[in-house]
């Protein structure tokens, strides 16, 4: 125990060390605040920062996509709506047109077929008028020829205009 | 003789200590084992309490070896 | 038989795995001990010196005797010279002042030390007794320039106060001790001089600010440059323990206002933790026993002391002086205590910091000296074997314990201070 008190000199409080002590921790605490604990501190607090940020962006655009994605599957539905829409229209309007162009090219078939049985007509009595015209020629010919061979002999000229009249009229 | 008194003081101050800190011990690791998440707040806290306790022991201590 | 083999095959493996840590350890503290019982045998033994107690007729001669508290408090103690090894000493500048004489500065190889730090020249009446710097304080002694001394003796005094003499010209003069405020309790007191020299305490901790400062430095720098990277190399090191303190000690005790207080539990934390793990290692830049020195831990604690009581708020001081939702009768006592405890609390930060590290100091001492309680001072060879396979483990394993408490105390010490100030800025709370 006396031993203890004589020579245990760490637990005296000696003026020096207590100035030193003081003076080196004062500036510990200033130089290291400034220099070093500050500068730690904000790049951390930075960084926490960053990384809530980029966290933050990251479940935004995970949002966004989701929401994107949606809205491109209602296009898409849209879209494909649509283009059905489309494609049975255009069927009614191909079919209608067939329909259509079938009909009239029946119409335009019968009206040529028509202007064709009236040309056929037409030219059927044009024929036929000439045919008479001419047979009326010719009768006359043959009249004028007859007369004036026959004239002369009035029995024979009765005789032979009668038979061709027979003869015309059996022609016909 | 007093060196011999003031020695047994210290002793019985250590006594009283180490039964605390011992409780102190024991109590956390049964809320550890019973809440495993919280082991740090735990842990913390049970060094917090020990040497609030070890600091009475010590003033014991400190005292014992004043007593001349 | 050859399930046996197998497991004896695998062991032996771990411990081929285990010994490249391991035996670079071992032979380190054989390398120590070592050195401790050669030192030992050459120092220790002729430590203690007894001269008859008569002013006239005084004379060296040694008494065998080795004394492994005495051993472990002059380890422990504050020095004015830093051993490196053997008889060679680190000088350290001593600035000696004593009222009506003035300063006198001196560099401590002036003393010319050997023998276990204790110098054979006195100059201006100082002399170094023991690695620490002393004064003549009995008159005939020449107190101007420099003489040369024989040697130191104790004496102890009819009170039990152990005290030096200093042997000159066969004459015994007695020495004063450096001043201390302990008011004469411990063994000290106000003398005839003071001593605001570097001492080694002094050396250590200008040595811990000034390696904290450049790795700190280079921390906070590689933040700047790094931006935007993982930590590494020295950032990688601090970061989780600055975070630690952040996160565990800082913002759960002090809330939204702790960053105003952050930069002084950064700087407590890790100014006791370097000089506790500098005063971990047994050789020269450690072995400064700084956090296990009263002082130190002294102004530490006021330090915090004042940060608390200065950061107090209304309800903080109210609570101490009027505590609310108390009897007036009660209150008779509450006060005191309360005003008690504003002492006792930075009282027992300074004393848990000391004593944990003081004892784990003594503590690996001890251990140590067994090498030399069953070698009888190097005397018994087959003893100091003995005692070195003994002090082996045992100071292995109280080194890893100190390691330990190296970190614990220093969190300790964080957390309290911590917690005192988040009571003090505590903002209003109705009553508990």
């Amino acid at each position: 125990m006396m031993l203890f008190l004589a020579d245990f000199s760490v637990i005296r409080p000696e003026p020096g060390l207590l100035i030193w002590t003081t003076l080196i921790f004062l500036l510990f605490w200033g130089l290291m605040g400034k220099f070093a604990f500050k500068p730690i501190q904000n790049a951390l607090k930075e960084r926490e920062q960053d990384i809530q940020n980029s966290l933050d962006a990251a479940k935004k655009a995970k949002e966004e996509i989701s929401s994107l994605q949606s809205h491109n599957e209602n296009l898409l539905k849209q879209a494909a709506e649509e283009r059905a829409a489309i494609l049975k229209e255009a069927k009614e309007a191909k079919e209608s047109i067939i329909s259509e162009a079938r009909e009239r090219a029946k119409e335009e078939a019968q009206k040529i077929v028509q202007a064709a049985k009236i040309e056929i007509e037409h030219q059927k009595m044009e024929m036929l008028t000439n045919v008479r015209n001419d047979i009326g020629l010719l009768s006359i010919e043959i009249a004028e020829k007859l007369i004036h061979q026959r004239l002369s002999d009035k029995q024979e000229s009765l005789q032979l205009t009668q038979k061709l009249v027979e003869e015309i009229r059996f022609e016909n | 003789m007093t060196g011999t008194l003031a020695a047994i003081g210290a002793g019985l101050a250590v006594i009283g200590a180490g039964i605390g800190i011992g409780n102190i011990g024991s109590k956390a690791m049964e809320a550890i084992a019973r809440q495993p998440e919280v082991v740090g707040d735990i842990r913390s806290n049970m060094i917090l309490m020990a040497a609030l306790i070890e600091g009475a022991a010590l003033i014991a201590i400190i005292l014992s070896i004043f007593v001349k | 038989m050859s399930k046996f083999v197998a497991i004896l095959k695998k062991r032996y493996k771990r411990i081929i795995r285990m010994k490249k840590f391991v035996v670079p350890f071992i032979c380190l503290f054989v390398i120590m001990a070592n050195t401790f019982i050669v030192e030992g045998a050459e120092t220790h033994t002729g430590e203690s010196e007894n001269a008859t107690h008569n002013h006239d007729e005084c004379s060296c001669h040694h008494e065998e005797k080795y004394d492994p508290g005495a051993s472990a408090f002059h380890h422990i103690a504050d020095a004015n010279a830093f051993h490196l090894f053997g008889d060679y000493y680190l000088p350290l500048p001593c600035l000696l002042y004593s009222p009506g004489k003035g300063f006198t500065f001196l560099m401590s190889n002036a003393f010319d030390m050997h023998h276990h730090g204790s110098g054979t020249k006195a100059i201006d009446g100082y002399v170094m007794v023991h690695g620490s710097v002393m004064r003549v304080k009995q008159e005939g002694f020449p107190m101007d320039g420099e003489v040369e001394v024989s040697c130191y003796t104790e004496k102890e005094a009819a009170d039990g106060k152990m005290s030096y003499q200093v042997v000159y010209e066969e004459k015994c003069y007695d020495l004063d001790k450096k001043t201390s405020y302990d008011g004469g309790i411990m063994g000290g007191g106000v003398t005839s001089f003071y001593d605001f020299g570097i001492t080694k305490n002094v050396f250590t901790m200008i040595l811990a600010f000034l390696i904290l400062f450049f790795l700190f430095r280079k921390a906070a720098v590689s933040y700047i440059t790094r931006k935007g990277q993982a930590p590494k190399g020295v950032q990688a090191v601090i970061e989780p323990l600055f975070e630690f303190i952040r996160n565990e000690v800082a913002i759960p005790f002090l809330g939204s206002k702790y960053e105003k207080y952050l930069p002084y539990l950064m700087s407590i934390f890790f100014f006791i933790l370097g000089l506790n793990l500098i005063g971990q290692l047994p050789f020269f830049p450690g072995s400064g026993n700084v956090t296990g020195n009263l002082s130190v831990t002294l102004v530490l604690a006021v330090i915090a002391a004042l940060i608390t009581n200065f950061s107090g708020n209304k309800h903080y001081w109210q609570h101490v002086f009027n505590m609310p939702g108390v009897p007036l009768p009660i209150k008779f006592i509450l006060t005191p205590v309360e005003l008690l405890g504003l002492f006792i609390k930075p009282m027992t930060l300074m004393l848990r910091l000391f004593a944990n590290i003081t004892a784990g100091h003594i503590v690996i001492i001890i251990f140590v000296s067994l090498i030399f309680i069953f070698g009888q001072a190097g005397e018994n060879l087959g003893g100091s074997i003995l005692g070195g396979v003994m002090a082996v483990p045992l100071t292995l394993f109280m080194m890893a314990i100190e390691l330990l408490v190296a970190f614990v105390q220093a969190f300790v010490f964080c957390i309290l201070t911590a917690s005192y100030i988040g009571a003090a800025i505590e903002e209003h709370h109705e009553h508990h």
